[in-house]
């Protein structure tokens, strides 16, 4: 890996949830997979998670927290689609 | 799925698109045209012609020959033209030109082996079964096709492959030969179909040769309709015009190929034809003049008719006109309620409101109707009349004097009328550009004589009106549940807090301002007569105590008059605009007048300006909407403004240019420190040239010496301006609307009375004109000040003649800014709206499109509604602390203070203005830069 875009100050911090807290995750909002935002496979934050978490295959869930001046810390999730 | 919660909304699952084989149109056609006449001499449709009756009606009274209908019964009929040779569909020249060089020249196969086509498939049905849309199928196509062209001889036969170009706009070469419609048709008519599926083509609903015509569809007359002049001449429509050139070269080519003509002449019309079909699809194709009407002015043909702003999908589907509406020039009205809108007479005589007839008001709309439609109140004012009664039929009836007593005894339960506009009905309002969503506002009418509409002054900001001519729309709501929302959610007192940075955007201008201002600034004391004249403006009634009393008169205090609009219970502390700039202390502030206490309703200290009641930066406006609620706001700013206006009646103001008078020993001054700028500017130019001159870092030689010159010339503006300042005091009425906010600034003023400055153009001094000098007064080099834009004189001074020129030239550059900015974000914000339009905000507090899916978890990340919060913040803790723990203001409100400033709005800054005329631009493409 050249760069890890994950160490970027301007990148959020993703983490991959856990297959058995996706469902959790999905309940809380009161969705189905296919109404989350999506994130490609081959995304830059993705190709980092594959190195550090192993193989991310289509239809898991990623987090990212991100920090503002005005929300604090706010939470997103992302469905993994491919290519 | 949440399926069951979309209600009744219906999606698009999928939509197919296919071309039009000739057995297809033939066998739609209703009649084959062969005859490029329209109408015979007695004005009826000639048989097989382009009026023939068979393609439908136009004139009442008359049967469609094909299906019987009359005039509106019949949708209409195609027909179509068998042509004499075959042209190439402009429409498709970009998909015939992949498919031949993708094909083989001899044996029409795919370029490409078994297996690569193989491949290719595969992955187009993976693609297809993982959901991908058509763009992303599209892209798989896409990548075949290339990979086709790029092989050079036919794996299956074996053949060379030649090179094929496309001449724009519809010829088609093969290494210089030049290829006739009727060879590009055999070879798309070889590729086969198993080949086109790979390709991405159905070969069902889509044959390649299809995209050659060999039969022209020719559209209903109801499509194009002629019109009958009043002298009775017919006007046809443009389509008709075009297919009339079609059948005539389609005539004449197929009688000289008959006829064995020479193959030039023959090509020749095949061209021609090739032109008038393609000109017929598209008038606007690049590469060839477009087809004129004898008048000169170009065709409107197929494409012409969807395209663009004035096409059928933004302007007849994305847009449509409306009824109950009226337009007219807008003017001021101090008099009426924020919440209000003057409507002249004849208007309000126009627009109604449906009132559906019930048991309880059936006597009441009775004798409304029985007034007819121009009745007038005891007084000969207005009075509301009914336009028309509509029974529970649906018929409509028109009410006139003449009937309005007959039309009145058959009204009944299950009736509805339409009354005309009375005081207090609930219209929309709105000046266009509708950039904001306070483009758009519910006032309540007040039916008034004269023709304009009339608003309060505090309202032009959100609509961004004057009244050198504006015209503004009215609408008239028709259903209940619309006027609920209206009066609920639109009303203009609604709107006081802007959504886009959480402040007011209604409240006092200009001359409000300067009234506060006089109002309120330090010791104003009145006279009983003045006290009664300004308070009669607002409902109070009785005089309150007299603050002072000398010699016998009793005098009241400009603050303890306005302090009586304020809540009883309002405390707030914040500095006025006429404050001097930067971190000053809190004796300077007082000195000034400018530290505004407000304390349980009463105004202990400070200068009622900008700060406290203007729009934008209103404090006291901002607080009451916020703490006190929009009718609280709402009665704050209209006494405010009235009182305001009192205030400045009695005192009188006007400004003139004698307000920028300074002595004599003042101007001196300041010519003196403008010199000696201009000297220090020569010494750096000499200290440059002597190659003495300190680089900056980063910078070259020449850039340091512009960077250091215009520093030197800006401070010297801004000494100017101070020494002017010094001389102008706050008594003087332009220095009074400078600082107080209602108009100018102290840099206008500088600029008038002191010096202009230095012009610039991209932030640079002027420098182009003519060879290595701006102007041929000039010698060549020179770098002084005043040879590259330095304006020494003041406006009211007087500037020479290379002053002038080089202050146009910085002119000039702000007005091309001003032009180049609008059109382009006019754009951007179009984009953006077409993406933006269909989000809304769900009960769950995400944000959703019309799919259901989320595209914000929380709107804004942090579900704040700005125009609910304070300084982006849900709740205001300083304030809740100020509340609890009694008054301690001073150095907490500074802090408040730098950090609004910091935020540096100005009027300026709120908006962006956009011009009136939206650029023409297409869909994808932005305007081109010129």
């Amino acid at each position: 890996m050249r760069f890890n875009v994950l160490e970027h100050q301007l990148v959020p911090e993703h983490r991959l949830v856990a297959e058995e807290d996706a469902d959790r995750v999905l309940k809380a909002l009161k969705i189905t997979r296919d109404q989350l935002p999506k994130i490609r496979k081959s995304d830059p934050v993705i190709q980092v998670l594959e190195k550090i978490e192993g193989p991310i295959e289509e239809g898991r869930i990623i987090r990212v927290t991100r920090v503002s001046g005005t929300a604090g810390v706010s939470e997103a999730y992302r469905l993994v689609i491919g290519r | 799925m949440m399926g069951s919660m979309r209600g009744v909304t219906k999606r698009i699952q999928s939509i197919k698109f296919a071309l039009l084989s000739p057995d297809e149109i033939r066998r739609m056609s209703a009649t084959k045209i062969i005859t490029a006449d329209t109408y015979d001499d007695d004005g009826f449709p000639i048989d097989m012609g382009l009026m023939d009756s068979h393609l439908g009606v136009i004139e009442p009274g008359l049967r469609c020959k094909t299906c019987g209908g009359k005039v509106d019964d019949c949708p209409g009929h195609f027909g179509h033209i068998d042509l004499a040779m075959p042209v190439i569909h402009v429409g498709y020249v970009k998909d015939i030109k992949k498919l031949l060089q993708a094909t083989c020249r001899k044996c029409g196969r795919l370029l490409l082996t078994r297996q690569q086509a193989q491949e290719y498939m595969a992955e187009m049905e993976q693609v297809e079964e993982l959901g991908g849309d058509v763009t992303e199928v599209g892209f798989v196509t896409k990548e075949t096709a290339r990979e086709a062209q790029k092989r050079q001889r036919c794996p299956h036969c074996g053949e060379e492959q030649g090179k094929v170009t496309l001449d724009k706009p519809t010829t088609f070469r093969e290494d210089g030969h030049k290829l006739t419609p009727k060879e590009v048709r055999e070879r798309l008519e070889r590729i086969p179909n198993e080949d086109l599926r790979v390709l991405g083509m159905n070969p069902e609903v889509a044959r390649p040769e299809w995209m050659v015509l060999t039969a022209l569809l020719v559209p209903p007359v109801t499509v194009r309709p002629s019109i009958t002049l009043e002298s009775g001449d017919r006007s046809e429509d443009d389509l008709t015009h075009k297919l009339v050139d079609v059948l005539r070269i389609n005539q004449r080519l197929r009688e000289n190929r008959d006829a064995g003509a020479p193959q030039l002449i023959v090509e020749d019309l095949w061209e021609l034809l090739q032109y008038h079909v393609t000109t017929y699809f598209d008038n606007q194709t690049s590469g060839i003049p477009p087809a004129r009407h004898r008048s000169g002015r170009p065709l409107k043909t197929l494409v012409q008719r969807l395209k663009g702003k004035e096409g059928r999908f933004r302007s007849n589907l994305s847009g449509k006109r409306v009824n109950f509406s009226a337009r007219t020039v807008i003017s001021p009205d101090p008099i009426l309620s924020i919440n209000e809108v003057g409507v002249p007479v004849e208007a309000a005589r126009e627009l109604t409101v449906p009132v559906h007839v019930q048991a309880y008001n059936q006597e009441i709309v009775k004798q409304w109707v029985k007034r007819g439609p121009t009745p007038l109140g005891l007084l000969g004012e207005y009075a509301p009349g009914v336009n028309y009664v509509i029974r529970p039929d649906g018929r409509r009836i028109r009410v006139t004097e003449k009937n309005a007593e007959v039309v009145a005894e058959a009204v009944e339960v299950g009736y509805t009328v339409e009354r005309q506009l009375v005081d207090g009905d609930i219209v929309l309002f709105n000046r266009q550009p509708s950039l904001h969503r306070m483009s758009m506002m519910g006032h309540e009418v007040r039916v008034m004589p004269h023709k304009t509409f009339r608003f309060n002054l505090a309202v032009c900001p959100p609509y961004n009106a004057d009244f050198d001519g504006d015209e503004m729309n009215l609408h008239v709501l028709q259903s209940e549940e619309a006027r609920a929302e209206a009066r609920v959610l639109m009303r203009v007192q609604e709107h006081i807090l802007s959504p886009r940075f959480g402040g007011p955007v209604i409240g006092g201008i200009h001359d409000h301002i300067t009234g506060a201002f006089l109002l309120t600034h330090k010791e104003s004391k009145f006279t009983r007569e003045e006290v009664t004249f300004i308070l009669s403006k607002i409902d109070i009634r009785d005089l309150p105590p007299p603050d002072v009393k000398k010699g016998g008169k009793e005098f009241w205090s400009g603050k303890a008059l306005f302090s009586a609009i304020l809540p009883k219970n309002l405390s707030m502390t914040f500095k006025s605009s006429i404050a001097p700039k930067g971190d000053i202390g809190l004796k300077e502030l007082k000195e000034e007048d400018s530290l505004v206490v407000i304390k349980d309703g009463v105004v202990a200290s400070g200068t009622i300006d900008e700060n406290a009641v203007g729009a934008f930066k209103g404090k006291i406006v901002d607080k009451l909407a916020r703490d006190y609620g929009p009718d609280a706001a709402r009665v704050f700013i209209d006494k405010a403004t009235k009182m305001a206006i009192g205030a400045i009646m009695i005192r009188g103001f006007t400004t003139g240019i004698d307000d920028e008078d300074i002595p004599e020993e003042a101007k001196k001054q300041i010519a003196d420190s403008l010199k000696t700028a201009i000297e220090k500017v020569e010494g750096l130019v000499e200290s440059y040239k002597r190659g003495e001159l300190e680089q900056m870092p980063g910078r070259s030689l020449e850039e340091t010496l512009e960077v250091e010159a215009m520093k030197i010339l800006g401070r010297a503006r801004d000494l100017a301006g101070q020494v002017a300042g010094k001389h102008l005091g706050i008594e003087n009425s332009a220095v009074i609307m400078a600082r107080s906010g209602a108009r100018g600034s102290m840099l206008n003023l500088s600029q008038m009375a002191g010096s202009i400055g230095q012009q610039a153009v991209r932030g640079e001094r002027l420098s182009r004109g003519y060879w290595n000098r701006t102007l041929p007064h000039f010698k060549k080099g020179d770098l002084g000040a005043e040879a590259k834009g330095f304006v020494k004189s003041s406006y009211k001074s007087g500037l020479h003649p290379t002053e002038y020129f080089f202050h146009a030239m910085g002119g000039r550059e702000g007005l091309v800014d001003t032009a180049v900015r609008t059109s382009r974000s006019g754009y951007m914000q179009r984009r953006l709206i077409n993406a933006l339009e269909d989000l809304k905000v769900k009960e769950d507090g995400t944000v959703r499109n019309t799919a259901d899916t989320i595209i914000q978890f929380k709107f804004g990340e942090d579900g704040v509604d700005p125009s609910r919060s304070v300084q982006g913040r849900a709740v205001d803790i300083d304030d809740i602390l100020q509340d609890v723990l009694g008054e301690e203001p001073s150095w907490k409100e500074r802090l408040r203070e730098q950090e609004m400033a910091s935020y540096g709005l100005t009027e300026k800054d709120m908006y962006v203005e956009i011009s009136e005329e939206e650029v023409e631009v297409e869909e994808e493409e932005p305007p081109s830069e010129e």
